[in-house]
């Protein structure tokens, strides 16, 4: 533990701790630029020199390692005169443009040069001049701005793992630009807009659109995946201008992932602003209450076994619990919130992350199972990559092997490659027996299978060999949807004779099902449904909607305060940072209403009501932002095995296109494109 | 004066043969194993004692370096030579790789020994194509020979030598920026500590040293520390290879004692200044990188480390770089500042931008087109860049316009009347 002196202020440090990180913990402000707490230290932007004893220069203390006894000033002469020598430096090339800068007003340049710089400039001499480059349809660069500080690029090498971008060209003629003018295809490069201290990368879609000062902050969670990354959502008026990330050391440190950032165009476009009813073949708007009877008429007149409810991946908890108080006040058995198929045992035990996304930095060897991380849950990837880059963590794959920005054993294709792991058999076995804290880590894609629970069962034997221990739960499951858990929490699955969600969609299809009540269930295509009569509620005209009979229109997730159980099984909440458009409105209220009219009214007034009787009913529900307990129990039901190999649960394509925001997204439709030309570039090469 | 025998580089000139045979007529490799059967700790008090100073510039003591070396370590260690010889006016390590390269390579076996290392990594200038060559076909004589490879030379030390090209960057001759480029990265030099000694070239011990230095460790084993250090003066001791160059008759490399009087080493070995003691305007004494010195101190200062670092300059590589009154001290000047702006690797701001700054007032202070202030700006300019960059080349960039200020300030001033003089006349 060293001890040294700050200002005169002593104190002890762990080992390690840089000079920056100990005045930090004194709140003694540093400026700096190119220092990122959760990047490598180059100490190239000298912005945070401080004076210590016995050097003879102003030492970046980024980068100098807290010595026993030191004796540090950060307000002497000296160092005020280092940070104003250095802001002159970075400012002589930097355009003064803020007023036409997207960074203006959150500029960690505008911010230090008030508070560190000169009032006025010395520098006669014609300015640098550096051309823009086109990265792609995300970022936006200024490149005359950019004050070569390199943390795009050590953020596009050390966390994205795609290391695309480089400084070319040395001295003032320094550029930073991608490996020959290719596009960023980086799934986390809209981080890259957050890192860059100065406007030389802006976030595209949004440039020039709003200032910081103008807009409204909330904050919320995303639902674009299970991840449930913590976001603020700025709005202004009623119109989200961007999605930022926030820090949770838990779930996403400080990163979001591009369909987090950038899919909320799609909240605009395509929206259901009004109640519509299919009469004489066209959908008509029609007033609310008209639309509610016709839905209370056709299920009332509709025997309860041939009713279907399926439950999308984006609802919150408090519409499906209002949604099955509806069901069961019908007797609807057949209801299930896994409209991707999936089959199997819903014990919450099988369908969970048991370890905790922050888990993950603790363990010493990884099995993936048929899971593709970098699409399905990027940020579980990302810090699968943080924990890969220390050096010691084992990564091993069972599935399409497929680049995941981190060098692992694939161990098999199949379901054959668990078999001989069970036997004991291979180079990993051996891994995983000598491992403290292995994990294992499988995509709930593969329940949609047919033999999902002779799966589940295989999976739980490899889990009692490997992963569980009496100190470490290594079981975990990835889910795509974000509305999944809190779906199973809450028992959103067939009750006693009902169907699961595959099966009313192949009932349907036959016939057996009459009605058919999609409540945000995007998954399923408008064909696989027959002749039913299809009430559609959601928030986007997605295909379903097209095909529906009754269209009601709720709430997205960011125009609702709601649940939300991500795949940990962590509780977390939305909240409202806008209104719903038109007619629309929360969906909660809209079964509220169908049951009114179905003259069976719900108790249910305001929200509060809503969440009281759910937090009653689950008590799990109620401890927002804490990890639930789940407790480990066997599942699954052993049987025959099918040895085809696991498919790629979610290319980079589908990763653009996984919900119906994204697919209203017009800039989700352009990295799909990116995508697809840089595809068709290798195939080219 | 240095005596004919105390001569360590008998071949500067390339008069014998450079090859293995040449050499060891020279007496390079003759006693090699017994040299290194003193032992690694006796290697370096020896070396220590001949109080050897870096030849590469910055002068610390060879000595001190190799003992930072862990003793024990689970990593392997590594020494890296430093044949990027770049400085403007410096052309020392060049003669050695090209004319005496086995000196290098008896030298190279013998240090790696001393910190422990089993792999020789020899960084030659990427413009240095003929001196590569030689040294890759001494590395092949000499391992056809058993003086390099598994116990080389007989003495039971393994030590294999590499070459390494460079690809023409000033910056990757600062020592931390060459590790950089030897890992094939950007030759970007890294933030100290850790030093290179603690996490070097793949993040293992590494000695980094310049070929001279490396190439009279034998000499000074083989004659014993004291003979070494009884040449020149204290603490700057040994023989130098100097290089004069510009405005002199004769310009040359030769092989002096430290300490030798700057006139006396001009006069004698260069044939004199152009025209005359008289006719001398200003030296660059040790490379561009270090402030030049007008007439008055050219004409008492002695050539080692602390003499020229109390004259306001610096012994640098010994790369004498004269100039006689016909010479545009402010061009000069300002020619060095587009090299080094050039040269700056980008990585740190005051340099980075400061450099480019510097070379345009050079530019205007050349043609005269600016007020008198902007001196003083221009100096506080290189004061802003000089100590606050990661490596030595913020301070390389400033200090010859510190030079230029402090001694012909004057000529400045004049250069600027003048130019409004004309534009008022015109």
């Amino acid at each position: 533990m060293p001890k040294l002196s700050i200002n005169g202020t002593e104190i002890d440090v762990a080992p390690g701790t840089s000079v920056l990180q100990a005045c930090e913990q004194l709140g003694i402000e540093v400026p700096r630029f190119c220092y990122h707490d959760r990047l490598s230290v180059p100490a190239n932007c000298r912005m945070c020199l401080v004076e210590i004893e016995k050097s003879p220069k102003p030492v970046a203390s980024c980068a100098m390692p807290c010595g026993e006894g030191m004796v540090v000033k950060t307000d002497s002469d000296t160092v005020k005169k280092a940070r104003h020598s250095v802001m002159e430096m970075l400012l002589i090339n930097h355009p003064l443009d803020c007023p036409i800068c997207d960074q203006g007003g959150e500029c960690d340049l505008q911010d230090q040069a008030v508070g560190y710089g000169f009032d006025r400039g010395r520098y006669t001499e014609a300015k640098r001049a550096v051309e823009d480059k086109d990265v792609g349809p995300l970022i936006k660069t200024v490149m005359t701005r950019c004050i070569h500080c390199t943390r795009c690029i050590r953020f596009i090498d050390e966390v994205a793992g795609t290391p695309v971008l480089g400084g070319i060209g040395r001295g003032e003629h320094m550029e930073i630009d991608t490996f020959i003018s290719q596009p960023i295809t980086s799934e986390m490069s809209g981080n890259l807009v957050d890192v860059c201290p100065v406007g030389a990368l802006t976030n595209k879609p949004y440039a020039f659109t709003a200032r910081p000062w103008e807009l409204t902050k909330t904050e919320s969670i995303d639902v674009m995946d299970a991840v449930g990354s913590h976001i603020r959502i700025d709005t202004r008026g009623n119109e989200v201008m961007r999605i930022l990330p926030r820090l949770n050391e838990d779930v996403n440190e400080e990163w979001i992932n591009d369909k987090t950032r950038y899919a909320l165009d799609g909240l605009k476009k395509k929206r259901l602003d009004a109640f519509y009813v299919r009469k004489g073949g066209q959908l008509q708007p029609v007033p609310w209450q008209e639309a509610l009877q016709v839905v209370a008429d056709k299920l009332k007149a509709t025997a309860p076994h041939k009713i279907g409810a399926l439950v999308g991946d984006m609802a919150d908890a408090e519409s499906m619990f209002v949604f099955k108080h509806l069901l069961d006040g019908m007797g609807v058995a057949n209801r299930d919130c896994r409209t991707n198929g999936a089959r199997g045992d819903v014990a919450l035990a099988a369908n969970v992350f048991h370890a905790g996304i922050a888990g993950i930095e603790q363990a010493d060897a990884l099995l993936l199972v048929g899971a593709n991380p970098r699409y399905e849950a990027t940020l579980i990837n990302t810090r699968i990559r943080k924990r890969w880059l220390q050096g010691t963590l084992q990564v091993g794959l069972i599935g399409k092997p497929v680049d995941l920005t981190y060098a692992y054993t694939h161990v098999g294709a199949s379901a054959a490659s668990m078999d001989e792991l069970l036997k004991g058999d291979g180079d990993f076995s051996q891994i995983l027996q000598k491992a403290a804290r292995p994990m294992l880590v499988v995509s709930a894609a593969l329940y949609a299978r047919p033999d999902a629970e002779a799966l589940q069962a295989k999976l739980y034997e490899l889990a009692q060999k490997y992963f569980v221990k009496p100190e470490w739960h290594g079981f975990n499951v990835i889910q795509q949807a974000a509305s999944r858990v809190g779906g199973l929490v809450l028992g959103f699955v067939p009750s006693a004779g009902g169907m699961p969600a595959h099966a009313m969609v192949m009932a349907a299809g036959d016939g057996a099902l009459d009605v058919v009540y999609a409540f945000g269930a995007d998954d399923i295509l408008p064909h696989q449904l027959g002749k039913a009569f299809v009430i559609y509620q959601g928030h986007h005209g997605d295909a379903l909607a097209a095909r529906a009979d009754v269209v009601l229109p709720g709430a997205a997730y960011t125009e609702k305060t709601g649940t939300y159980v991500n795949t940990e099984g962590r509780v977390q909440q939305t909240r409202r940072a806008a209104f719903p458009p038109g007619e629309a409105r929360e969906d909660w209220k809209i079964f509220v209403g169908i049951s009114h009219a179905l003259g069976q009214p719900l108790p249910f007034v305001t929200l509060a009501d809503v969440r009281t009787a759910m937090v009653t009913q689950y008590s799990a529900l109620s401890h927002v932002g804490e990890k639930m307990d789940v407790s480990w129990q066997a599942f699954g039901k052993a049987g025959p095995v099918d040895g085809a190999a696991f498919a790629n649960p979610m290319t980079a394509e589908q990763f653009y296109m996984s919900n119906s925001i994204c697919r209203a997204s017009p800039t989700m439709h352009e990295c799909v494109a990116m995508v697809r030309g840089e595809s068709q570039k290798k195939v080219a090469a | 004066m240095l005596a004919e025998k105390d001569k360590i580089f008998t071949n500067l000139y390339g008069e014998q043969p450079w090859n293995l045979v040449g050499a060891r007529a020279r007496g390079v490799w003759s006693n090699t194993a017994e040299i290194m059967a003193k032992g690694r700790d006796a290697i370096i008090e020896e070396v220590k004692k001949s109080g050897l100073r870096g030849r590469g510039g910055a002068g610390f003591a060879t000595g001190m370096k190799w003992s930072f070396m862990p003793k024990e370590s689970s990593k392997p260690h590594y020494l890296v030579v430093n044949g990027d010889e770049s400085e403007p006016g410096t052309c020392k390590d060049r003669d050695i790789l090209r004319y005496d390269p086995h000196r290098l390579l008896e030298g190279c076996v013998i240090a790696a020994h001393a910190i422990g290392a089993h792999a020789v990594y020899i960084y030659v200038r990427g413009e240095f194509y003929n001196e590569a060559s030689h040294v890759q076909q001494a590395i092949d004589e000499a391992y056809a020979a058993g003086l390099l490879g598994k116990n080389a030379a007989g003495s039971g030390w393994d030590c294999d030598v590499y070459l390494h090209r460079g690809a023409g960057a000033y910056i990757c001759g600062e020592e931390t920026a060459m590790l950089e480029s030897l890992e094939g990265k950007k030759g970007q030099p890294r933030n100290k500590p850790p030093f290179p000694a603690g996490a070097g070239l793949y993040a293992c011990p590494t000695t980094v040293n310049n070929v001279e230095t490396i190439a009279v460790v034998p000499e000074i084993m083989r004659r014993g520390g004291a003979w070494f250090a009884g040449i020149g003066r204290e603490k700057n001791t040994g023989t130098k290879i100097f290089c004069i160059s510009g405005h002199v008759n004769t310009p040359c490399n030769v092989e002096e004692a430290m300490g030798i009087p700057m006139r006396e080493l001009i006069e004698k070995y260069a044939g004199g200044v152009r025209g005359g003691w008289d006719n001398l305007l200003a030296v660059i004494p040790g490379g561009s990188s270090t402030p030049l010195l007008p007439r008055e101190i050219c004409d008492g200062v002695l050539m080692d480390f602390d003499s020229l670092r109390a004259a306001g300059s610096g012994l640098g590589t010994a790369g004498v770089i004269v100039m006689d009154k016909s010479t545009d001290i402010i061009y000069a000047i300002a020619r060095l500042s587009h090299f080094y702006m050039h040269e700056s690797c980008g990585q740190c701001t005051p340099c980075r931008e400061g450099t480019g700054w510097l070379w345009r007032m050079m530019q205007r202070m050349v043609k005269g087109q600016a007020k008198v202030e902007e001196i003083d700006l221009l100096l506080a300019v290189t004061k802003e860049i000089e100590g606050h960059t990661i490596c030595a080349h913020g301070d390389a960039s400033a200090w010859p316009i510190q030079g230029l200020i402090r001694h012909f300030k004057p000529v400045m001033i004049e250069r600027i009347e003048e130019y409004w003089a004309r534009a008022k006349a015109a």
